[in-house]
């Protein structure tokens, strides 16, 4: 079969079979870029959302400044940052997409925190639960949906920026896409797009399936009224994601 | 790091990178017309979608998935299937505006959740106590959704449309890729032959009119939101 022939479909299957090591390769970067950029934003976030909690007058500044790193588009963040680590350098990438998952994650964690109602807090402290052991104890796993929300978020919006790495040649499945577009062959095209896509789905289902692990006392009927509050939630929060500027 | 900012220094100073097709200028323009007109589009199309459907209170779930969908799809494969769907060419006659076919597809899709989506909310969440106020008034239906529910929709409305900016700004970057134009231009050519100057200047720009434009739409949410939603808000 002529090249030109094989250019057009969508799904030229013996290449996929012949090209198993290299898919498989991409799909493990964009995994490594995806984890390094969330886990080290947790790192960063978790501690940065205690402070805004207990320092009132941190939460504004913090989301002001997180706020405007997340309008910097990717592009310009990995162009603004390659002179300082090098253009080649694995960290061009990762330190941008590290500054874009905090905005979401702090944000969700506060909300988390401070969606705990007083009066468990104030029966947790009656009970004679140290300030610490309340944290973890009694608020942490009432936050943990919101802050999970959070994370997946994060993840999602992640796994879709770590594409535009390639064009840095940080790999990832954006290497595929380009390929593709580059050859004019739409296989690899094909490939990277439906991996990037079926691993946001497949990552974000994991994660909504470790929170309903974990946090048993939602699962009960008596509850199905807060759990529909918390996704009407969810859904709020996800769409307006713009407003944060404003909240501030 | 001095000689390397003394360069950054000299792009800026360098009158050819002020003129031309690959000067800062026509540059600017590509990309301000790029992101200017798909979200004109994506608002005059998702608007009046959401407010029906917010009106009606119907499709709720609707409206928010195609957000969250938005949110998957990475805006360069989105790019780079328009470009599979329509070819690069480039607009000319009443078309020209929109600088780039593939550019304007991947942009106004990616505009369209956001805005849908906050409207959708925006008009469906105002409070019920003011819409039967309104009722009793004895406003009908549409008196109470250009007069009640529109007004307090209007600063989600704006926010919609502030994260579609900021999206599609985004993407307008990519798009130089595709030969698209505007400001990733510097980008995109610097990586290509590791000119880190030119790699810095593309994204000093980028980013200084992505800031620019969210603070134009952020005071321009302030300036449409009705006074008596300014104060509750604050």
């Amino acid at each position: 079969m002529l090249a030109e022939d094989i250019g057009p479909k969508w799904l030229d299957w013996p290449w996929v079979t012949d090209h198993v090591d290299e898919i498989r390769s991409r799909l493990v970067e964009h995994i490594e870029l995806t984890f390094y950029a969330v886990g080290i934003g947790l790192l960063v976030a978790l501690p940065l959302a205690v402070l805004c909690i207990r320092f009132r007058r941190v939460y504004g500044p913090t989301i002001a400044v997180t706020g405007v790193l997340y309008t910097i588009p990717a592009l310009a963040l990995f162009a603004l940052l390659a002179p300082v680590f090098g253009l080649l350098s694995r960290w061009t990438a990762i330190v941008p997409l590290v500054l874009y998952t905090l905005l979401i994650l702090v944000r969700n964690t506060v909300t988390g925190f401070e969606s705990v109602p007083p009066e468990v807090k104030e029966a947790a402290a009656g009970m004679g639960y140290s300030r610490t052991r309340q944290l973890w104890r009694v608020e942490l796993p009432l936050a943990l949906p919101t802050i999970v929300v959070g994370i997946r978020i994060a993840v999602v919006t992640t796994i879709g920026l770590v594409t535009v790495t390639a064009l840095i040649g940080q790999g990832g499945l954006g290497s595929l896409i380009l390929d593709g577009f580059n050859r004019d062959f739409r296989t690899p095209l094909t490939v990277g797009i439906t991996l990037s896509l079926a691993l946001a789905v497949v990552v974000d289902l994991f994660l909504v399936a470790a929170v309903w692990l974990v946090t048993p006392w939602r699962r009960t009927k008596r509850s199905s009224r807060r759990r529909r509050d918390a996704a009407a939630a969810e859904a709020a929060a996800t769409t307006t994601a713009g407003m944060i500027g404003e909240v501030g | 790091m001095g000689s390397f900012f003394s360069q950054v220094l000299d792009f800026f100073g360098n009158g050819d990178n002020w003129q031309g097709d690959e000067g800062i200028p026509t540059l600017l323009r590509q990309h301000l017309q790029l992101t200017v007109v798909s979200v004109l589009a994506a608002v005059l199309i998702a608007v009046p979608i959401g407010v029906v459907l917010g009106h009606v209170r119907r499709g709720g779930a609707l409206a928010i998935n195609v957000a969250n969908i938005g949110r998957a799809l990475p805006a360069l494969a989105l790019l780079i299937l328009a470009v599979q769907w329509v070819g690069i060419g480039e607009p000319t006659g009443v078309f020209a505006p929109v600088v780039s076919y593939p550019a304007f597809i991947a942009m106004f899709a990616l505009a369209i959740p956001p805005i849908l989506a906050n409207t959708y909310v925006g008009v469906a969440g105002v409070d019920d106590d003011a819409r039967e106020a309104a009722r009793g008034m004895g406003m009908n239906g549409r008196q109470v959704l250009g007069r009640v529910e529109l007004p307090n929709a209007i600063p989600l409305i704006m926010a919609g449309v502030r994260t579609a900016a900021v999206a599609v700004i985004a993407t307008a970057t990519l798009a130089a890729y595709v030969d698209a134009g505007g400001l990733g231009r510097y980008i995109v050519d610097g990586f290509r032959v590791q000119d880190s100057v030119k790699v810095f200047v593309g994204g000093l720009l980028v980013a200084l009119l992505a800031i620019a434009v969210e603070l134009v739409l952020a005071g321009a949410q302030r300036g449409v939101t009705s006074p008596g939603l300014r104060s509750r808000d604050r």
